[in-house]
């Protein structure tokens, strides 16, 4: 159980504690740090993406996209940023003033709760819990409250069926999500995600998407169903712009608005990392992740983002060129197909499991 | 009553909501996700035209046929034009009447690229629409190359038409025909026509039987999504059209029941391949020399009377009952529009459909607001 907060606090303690400086403050110190470190990561990040949908989205469609601001337009993200937070905040009087202006809030820092259990290769993780997994699972499901909060704060017929459609949606698509995440979890008998990731190695074959033929279709169960959990096309129901006007987020402005937007990109990065980390190995070059040195470590960085990053792209491209789904033909997908398949892979991983002695295909159980 | 009694959401959609085509409002009566009622409220966009026309002379009320449906505004000139030419007995030289079928047709593809364009774009698909449009933005330069406009075209005219041929005009025309036919629609079809999320939307939903849409006076596009046959260019030739050879595509269900959206949706597809193809007659077909416009007396009057001639513009049949006191201006006019009989529907096909499947059949019928009000 090593992370960045682990090794902050032990150089902290070396170098701080012979002055006499708490060992309390000291501890806050070394997670606090790390975790601004990596709120300024996943903002940064989801900026860099609201840039990347744009120019992607200009390519697919034969524009050009931004390239005013900076040079190819790469400081338009920023610009938008500042724009947005003078933009005059407009909270409607029929509104639910404290519960408004809670919302935003409470959405972006569920996603960004996630980010803190995201091993970004070597020892950059925040915090390396020991129910990782489970606790993405649970933050991102407390999505749903702030989305179902805007939507009846907003005192607005469309933010609210927008808020009702995304409950409906994100808890519909937590369980194969969950289910998927799950087959890992057999496989690794860990939900440290730090564990999952030192248990695969930096070869294809020893993913775990390649585990069995079960797990790609896992894989593939998992891919579309945090495409759902995302609110992105074709499941972008929730903001549906030519059904709902922007669903939610519609009497949102400013800066609470830009909080609704970048807690969707940084959660198209988030779902990108955990598929990552969990399904392709993450960072894992075949080292150990804590004792190899620096430049190993940020090898691994790289790797992970290497992998993380085409994820990205895949999500924003699928946006621009399939159409929306109808609510009920979503529904119908993931209660009818999703949930069932995503149990019968379970099942069958287990099965595979018994029967080939915690063997896959290519990857091997470690001997204990 | 009990304390919490549930009623259904009075859901007020437009006049400014995205899908909406422009100003155009809908009362929805929903119960949840599900569509109860939806009632269309026109009138937004009401300018007058009609009264306008009574203060005009007969050739200074061409420019205002543009806005009766600005995004085809050749086919509103023609079918004005060629009323006021029947009713005052003008004959239209022969090249003129070329150039117009050209000029039309290509203002019916530019048309249909909103069209289905626009309908994608209400499910969602925004590439596919920039890419319609991008294959309009040379409709438009055509367009600009033959009369300097690109939106309001203002290109024929009583007893003939603006201009003639620019140089450069005929070969760039049939690269465009030829590039849609053999290219675009190709491409379109595979990215998005095919798609399974697409076919799932449209298909089965909305639909009107052959009956209804004759009970309902739906016309072009929309009446032959339901397996009626009849094309105003076929049926009741108008200028020159007998002598192109053309089908009049209708729908089959093609995935699902005849007259549902996808079938409205695929016509329009297959009307922009025969539109390519009346264009590549007409090029061959156009006369080398000779006069484009018809010498009017001046002052231009029309002998007293009255007439209702109707054409097939993009959106459906488009009428003018024109009547003439023979002075210099009309006594009276009324343009009859494709759009305004398509909102009569809506309350009907809304009943029980879902709020997204709303949006595809409003979608589907292809409504220009302005056409509705006039």
């Amino acid at each position: 159980m090593y992370s960045a907060a682990n090794k902050l606090y032990e150089i902290l303690n070396q170098h701080l504690g012979a002055y006499g400086v708490p060992e309390t403050v000291i501890t806050i110190a070394a997670y606090v740090v790390p975790c601004v470190l990596v709120l300024g990561l996943i903002s940064t990040i989801a900026g860099m993406l609201t840039y990347a949908e744009r120019k992607i989205s200009a390519d697919i469609q034969n524009r050009v996209g931004p390239n005013r601001v900076g040079p190819f337009g790469l400081l338009q993200f920023p610009v938008d940023g500042v724009k947005l937070l003078f933009k005059e905040d407009i909270i409607p009087d029929a509104a639910d003033k404290k519960l408004f202006k809670l919302a935003p809030y409470l959405v972006f820092t569920a996603t960004v709760l996630a980010s803190l259990v995201i091993p970004f290769g070597g020892s950059f993780i925040v915090a390396d819990l020991n129910i990782g997994l489970i606790f993405i699972i649970v933050v991102s499901s407390l999505l749903v409250v702030g989305f179902l909060m805007s939507g009846w704060a907003s005192n607005n017929k469309w933010a609210l069926l927008g808020g009702i459609r995304s409950a409906a949606q994100i808890i519909s698509y937590e369980i194969p999500t969950a289910l998927t995440l799950l087959t890992v979890v057999l496989i690794t008998g860990t939900f440290s995600l730090q564990e999952i990731v030192k248990a695969q190695g930096p070869y294809p074959w020893q993913w775990f998407v390649f585990y069995n033929p079960f797990m790609m279709v896992a894989f593939i169960i998992f891919f579309i169903s945090s495409l759902a959990e995302m609110n992105r096309t074709p499941f972008d129901f929730p903001e549906a712009e030519s059904e709902l006007v922007s669903g939610y987020n519609v009497e949102y402005s400013g800066m609470r608005f830009a909080l609704f937007f970048a807690a969707e990109f940084s959660n198209i990065f988030i779902t990108a990392s955990l598929a990552t980390a969990v399904f392709l190995g993450g960072g894992n070059i075949g080292m150990d992740p804590y004792s190899s040195g620096l430049g190993f470590q940020l090898l691994m960085v790289a790797v992970f983002f290497a992998k993380a990053i085409p994820l990205c792209f895949v999500t924003i491209w699928v946006r621009w060129t399939l159409p929306r789904l109808r609510i009920d033909q979503m529904m119908s997908m993931c209660w009818k197909y999703f949930i069932p398949i995503s149990f019968v892979c379970l099942v069958l991983t287990a099965a595979w499991m018994l029967a080939f002695d915690g063997n896959g295909i290519f990857w091997r159980m470690p001997k204990t | 009553m009990s304390k919490y009694s549930s009623q259904e959401m009075v859901l007020n959609m437009g006049p400014h909501h995205p899908s909406t085509h422009g100003v155009l409002r809908f009362i929805l009566q929903t119960d949840g996700e599900m569509m109860v009622k939806a009632v269309p409220d026109v009138g937004f966009l009401h300018r007058g035209i009609e009264k306008i026309a009574e203060k005009l002379p007969w050739q200074g009320f061409m420019p205002y046929t543009d806005r009766v449906d600005y995004v085809a505004s050749v086919n509103c000139n023609l079918g004005y034009a060629v009323a006021v030419e029947k009713l005052a007995d003008i004959a239209v030289p022969e090249k003129a009447e070329y150039l117009r079928v050209i000029a039309a047709e290509l203002s019916r593809i530019g048309s249909h690229f909103i069209g289905f364009g626009a309908l994608l774009l209400d499910l969602g698909a925004v590439t596919p629409f920039v890419h319609a449009l991008r294959e309009r933005e040379t409709f438009n330069d055509l367009m600009e190359m033959l009369c300097g406009a690109r939106l309001t075209h203002n290109y024929v005219r009583i007893g003939g038409v603006s201009q003639d041929l620019p140089q450069g005009f005929k070969t760039k025309c049939r690269n465009f025909v030829d590039h849609l036919e053999h290219e675009f629609i190709d491409e379109f079809n595979d990215l998005i026509s095919y798609n399974t999320i697409l076919i799932n939307r449209l298909a089965n939903v909305g639909v009107i039987t052959a009956e209804e849409a004759n009970e309902y006076t739906l016309t072009g596009p929309n009446l032959r999504g339901s397996g009626v046959k009849f094309d105003l260019r076929k049926d009741e030739p108008y200028g020159i059209y007998d002598r192109f050879d053309f089908d009049v595509p209708v729908g089959t269900g093609k995935y699902g029941v005849p007259g549902d959206c996808y079938d409205r949706y695929w016509i329009r597809i297959e009307e922009v391949v025969q539109s390519c193809r009346i264009i590549r007659q007409a090029l061959y077909g156009l006369p080398g020399s000779g006069e484009i416009r018809t010498r009017l007396a001046k002052p231009f009057t029309v002998p007293a009377g009255e007439i209702y001639v109707r054409t097939e513009s993009p959106r459906g049949e488009l009428g003018y009952y024109l009547i003439s006191d023979g002075g210099k201006n009309p006594f009276r006019l009324k343009i009859r529009t494709g759009s305004f009989s398509s909102m009569t529907i809506i309350e009907h096909l809304s009943q029980g459909v879902m709020v997204a499947d709303l949006v595809a059949i409003i979608g589907s019928l292809d409504v220009v607001a302005p056409e509705i009000d006039r």
